[in-house]
């Protein structure tokens, strides 16, 4: 591919909060920063979660309603097994488990690797409004707090592309 | 790939990484290093060989790994290699093109 077919900027959204779609968000976005390309993430609606202070080290995977859901080894997972008390947590601790040893970071290291390369990330606005938060509710480095039309603005440019995680 | 560097013939993939790992030295990780517009320092070639201990040792390479090294941060890393703080280094290093995804 010549050098001015290549992707050069890529804006993501995360709109959803649960552990794999923000990991789904993170892995594109630290990606696409190690390959030197510009990087801008976008968090709204229940991707919030990923950097709000209070839950973004809490993320959980869905136990009920996940049909690609497996036990250990295999076999369906029961979806009345994943109602009871804690088997969410335990399940989350697990998948957190598993991608350390696959040297993925947590949330928060993840976005300070994003940044450590120049990516940056940002809130949605009305999202922010729905959910009551602040910006001091955010992760530190959070860069701004953006509106439909200004997210659209900072994704043009040339060779650039918007990513929906 | 063929090239000759600092008087040695050496072969290298398509994507311009070293095939032979054993034929790096310190004098051919300056040449590549011309090429990516990089004059090497000491923490480069320390990156260089943490990268090429980790390789040997079969470990497969991240940006976190060398962040948790001790040589640099993450930050220092990009400065270090900017544009491809992992696939510039390798290249650098004489090791395969990197395959971890983080």
């Amino acid at each position: 591919m010549s050098d001015n077919n290549k992707l050069k900027k890529v804006s993501i959204i995360c709109s959803k909060g649960n552990l794999e779609d923000v990991y789904a968000a993170l892995v594109m976005a630290n990606g696409a920063v190690m390959e030197g390309m510009e990087a801008k993430l976008f968090f709204t609606f229940f991707g919030l979660d990923a950097i709000t202070k209070k839950r973004m080290k809490k993320l959980h995977t869905a136990t009920v309603g996940n049909p690609a859901m497996r036990m250990p080894g295999g076999l369906p997972f029961p979806t009345l097994l994943g109602t009871i008390p804690g088997v969410e947590a335990g399940v989350s601790a697990m998948m957190r488990k598993q991608m350390d040893d696959l040297d993925i970071p947590p949330v928060v290291e993840f976005l300070e690797m994003i940044t450590a390369g120049g990516g940056e990330i940002f809130a949605c606005k009305l999202a922010m409004d729905m959910f009551k938060l602040k910006k001091e509710d955010l992760w530190d480095d959070v860069s701004a707090v953006l509106t439909v039309g200004e997210f659209y603005e900072m994704s043009g440019g040339e060779n650039s592309q918007i990513i929906f995680a | 790939m063929e090239k000759t560097i600092s008087g040695q013939n050496l072969s290298f993939s398509e994507d311009g990484y070293m095939t032979d790992f054993s034929a790096w030295t310190e004098d051919i990780a300056k040449e590549l290093a011309k090429e990516e517009n990089i004059e090497l320092t000491d923490k480069h070639m320390e990156v260089l060989k943490f990268l090429r201990k980790k390789h040997e040792a079969g470990d497969s390479l991240s940006i976190r790994s060398v962040g948790k090294s001790g040589i640099v941060d993450i930050k220092g890393l990009y400065q270090l290699f900017p544009g491809g703080p992992l696939k510039i280094s390798s290249k650098l290093a004489g090791i395969p093109k990197p395959t971890s995804c983080v």
